[in-house]
């Protein structure tokens, strides 16, 4: 099942003397849903074009299947792409939209017939057939371009940023359409976004970039719950990030106090981050608390309430169904498996402090904002 | 906002109506009608005689056109996928012969045909004109004297509309086409060429009927030994054989023949915006 498919080693891309991709090593797994994200200008959209065909790394090698591929034009690679803005031929119906790969490849009348139609079925599109494109909806465009790239069959399928247009429960719907999709074809998806909550919804892997490097690889419950730095920690979900000092294999220490938790390898007394997760937190009278403090914001989300609290000066966001009035006093407990720990490093004190709450949690939770342009260039 | 809207589009209505609509309207009172003002069809009835000059027309207003066709569109190609710089300075070098006179250009071409114009001396000084055995080389008053001043005249007409279709294609139309199999020639044949024919349908429509009806580069070029359409009109009008009544009636024709050929164009370039019609 899990046979190597895809392999980028020591790729580097560079535009003047800008670095977009820093040698970048990645593997991809047959049949595998694998999702880059990261923020803008990560250089995800330049990993795909890569796999896509549409441009060769500056230095370093691609491998498809054993194979080196880095001078195959993307005509002649067994990879379909689905475009950020669909790229839907506006010349064309929708049945010929999706036999524009059947035809190239002068497949016969009725296999075409029969394989887009089967494709449409797939996508929920049946009865669409004659419709021009100009008349589909945005999430019925996003359709035919799925069943555009999907009806050849390919051995991968690369979405860049396929949702970012569609309203956000159209988005969910998607999600859930795009993995069934994924099952039922058996075949391996690449998918680009910067919504961390669709990486961690629909993939089997997560590659988490920033600044054209790599920042960690690992399954959704690995990359949410062993960020491996700071970043990762803070872009993947909410995160408090403290900084520690780890006394001895298992217990780390915050604002002087000890804490017990679960990692360890570390040297004595080595400073680290520690990462507390909001909904890792409970809140406690004030005397039995580990950690007291005082209440600074609430704001009512639903399922929880987002509390602001000010532990020595620094900010947490706590997430916990418990009302706790602006100006209490407030204790905290943690469980051990509550506390992660991580190495120091490039981004350590970057994030993770929510002093200035509003602004950074509006900016990361909200899925809706930065309609990226990374590709710049081809403006209308 | 409405009613506001509507009176700023006053004097344009005034405009059509006075120097459109009105002189189309006198000429079909005019096509219809004898010098002393009775109905009559004998002005189409006569025009048969005038056959050879209706074919030579269209006739050679087609070559042009798809001369015009076949060298416009590669250029308008090359020019949109160049850098903004070449497309500029390219753009500016279309542009720059249609800032002197029209009739000033074709009188230079004049002199490069002549019997004793640039060509013939160049050739003559080089002996090849005494190698061929022959006094000048006939250029001009020839029918391809009259086509090539056409192309030469009509051709940025061609080339920009097909170039600002093509500079706007979506790139990643093409990368689509790319991406699911098609090669260079298939990216040209099933996107980028079925894209730009709304280019080439005004191109095709604003180098034609100037040419179909052109009178000053066919007197010039073609030295009164190839009458078109616009000279036979003219002389109705101001030549020696004055019949507005007939020339309205030629006019007349003329436009009807130019509709249906642009329609039937529109209609093969379906769905796609209309073509500008002139």
């Amino acid at each position: 099942m899990s046979k190597e498919l895809i392999r980028l080693s020591d790729c580097v891309v560079k535009f003047d003397d800008e670095t977009i991709l820093d040698h970048l090593d990645l593997y991809i797994n047959d049949k595998e849903f694998l999702t880059l994200l990261g923020p803008s200008g990560c250089g995800k959209t330049t990993t795909l074009r890569i796999i896509g065909g549409f441009l060769s790394p500056t230095s370093g090698d691609v491998f498809f299947d054993g194979q080196r591929i880095n001078d195959l034009p993307p005509h002649k690679r067994q990879v379909n792409t689905v475009f950020q803005k669909y790229a839907l031929f506006p010349h064309l119906n929708v049945f010929e939209n999706v036999a524009f790969g059947l035809r190239i490849a002068k497949v016969n009348g009725a296999e075409v017939t029969r394989r887009v139609t089967e494709m449409l079925e797939i996508v929920n599109l049946k009865g669409f057939e004659k419709r021009p494109i100009s008349s589909l909806s945005g999430g019925q465009q996003q359709r035919v371009a799925i069943a555009r790239a999907l009806v050849n069959r390919p051995k991968v399928l690369l979405l860049d940023e396929p949702l970012g247009a569609l309203d956000m429960r159209l988005r969910k719907d998607m999600q859930a359409e795009l993995k069934r999709i994924q099952q039922e074809m058996g075949i391996t998806f690449i998918y680009v976004t910067h919504d961390q909550e669709e990486a961690l919804a629909m993939s089997d892997t997560v590659v988490v970039m920033d600044g054209g490097r790599i920042q960690q690889i690992g399954t959704p419950e690995d990359i949410y719950n062993e960020p491996r730095n700071a970043f990762v920690a803070d872009f993947i979900g909410e995160s408090n990030i403290i900084d520690g000092v780890m006394r001895a294999d298992g217990v780390v220490e915050i604002f002087s106090r000890r804490f017990q938790c679960l990692d360890g390898g570390f040297a004595p007394d080595e400073p680290v981050d520690v990462v507390i997760r909001p909904e890792d937190v409970d809140i406690v009278a004030e005397a039995e608390g580990q950690l007291k403090g005082t209440v600074t914001q609430v704001t009512f989300k639903g399922v929880h309430y987002d509390t602001i609290v000010d532990f020595y000066g620094f900010k947490w966001l706590i997430q916990t169904t418990d009302y706790c009035p602006v100006d209490s006093r407030i204790g905290i407990k943690i469980d051990p498996d509550g506390i992660h720990v991580m190495k120091k490093s490039a981004y350590s004190g970057m994030f993770g402090d929510y002093s200035s709450y509003s602004e950074e949690y509006d900016e990361i939770g909200d899925a809706t904002v930065e309609p990226e342009e990374e590709d710049s260039g081809d403006e209308e | 906002m409405r009613n506001r809207s509507r009176r700023f589009a006053i004097p344009y209505v005034i405009w059509m109506a006075l120097l459109v609509v009105a002189p189309i309207i006198l000429m079909v009172i005019y096509a219809f009608t004898t010098a002393e003002g009775g109905f009559t069809l004998d002005n189409f009835a006569s025009m048969g005689s005038y056959l050879d000059v209706f074919l030579r027309s269209f006739e050679l207003a087609f070559l042009a056109t798809v001369i015009c066709l076949l060298v416009g569109y590669p250029v308008a190609y090359l020019m949109a996928k160049e850098g903004p710089r070449f497309q500029r300075l390219a753009m500016a070098l279309i542009m720059l012969p249609m800032w002197m006179n029209f009739l000033l250009r074709t009188y230079a071409w004049m002199s490069i045909l002549e019997n004793n114009g640039l060509i013939n001396q160049l050739l003559r000084a080089l002996g090849i004109l005494d190698l061929l055995g022959v006094e000048h080389l006939r250029l001009i008053r020839t029918q391809g004297a009259v086509v090539l001043g056409m192309v030469y005249n009509y051709l940025p007409f061609m080339i920009l509309p097909i170039y600002s279709v093509i500079v706007k294609l979506d790139g990643s139309l093409l990368e689509a086409a790319r991406d699911l199999g098609a090669n260079s020639a298939g990216v040209f044949r099933k996107v980028i060429f079925p894209l730009s024919l709304p280019g080439i349908l005004s191109g095709v429509t604003m180098v034609f009927v100037p040419s179909v009806s052109t009178f000053a580069i066919s007197r010039l070029l073609g030295g009164g030994a190839q009458m078109m359409l616009g000279d036979l009109i003219e002389q109705q009008f101001l030549g020696g054989a004055y019949d507005p009544h007939l020339g309205a009636a030629i006019s007349m024709v003329m436009m009807v023949i130019v509709v249906v050929c642009i329609a039937v164009m529109n209609h093969f370039g379906e769905g796609e915006e209309q073509a500008v019609m002139l």
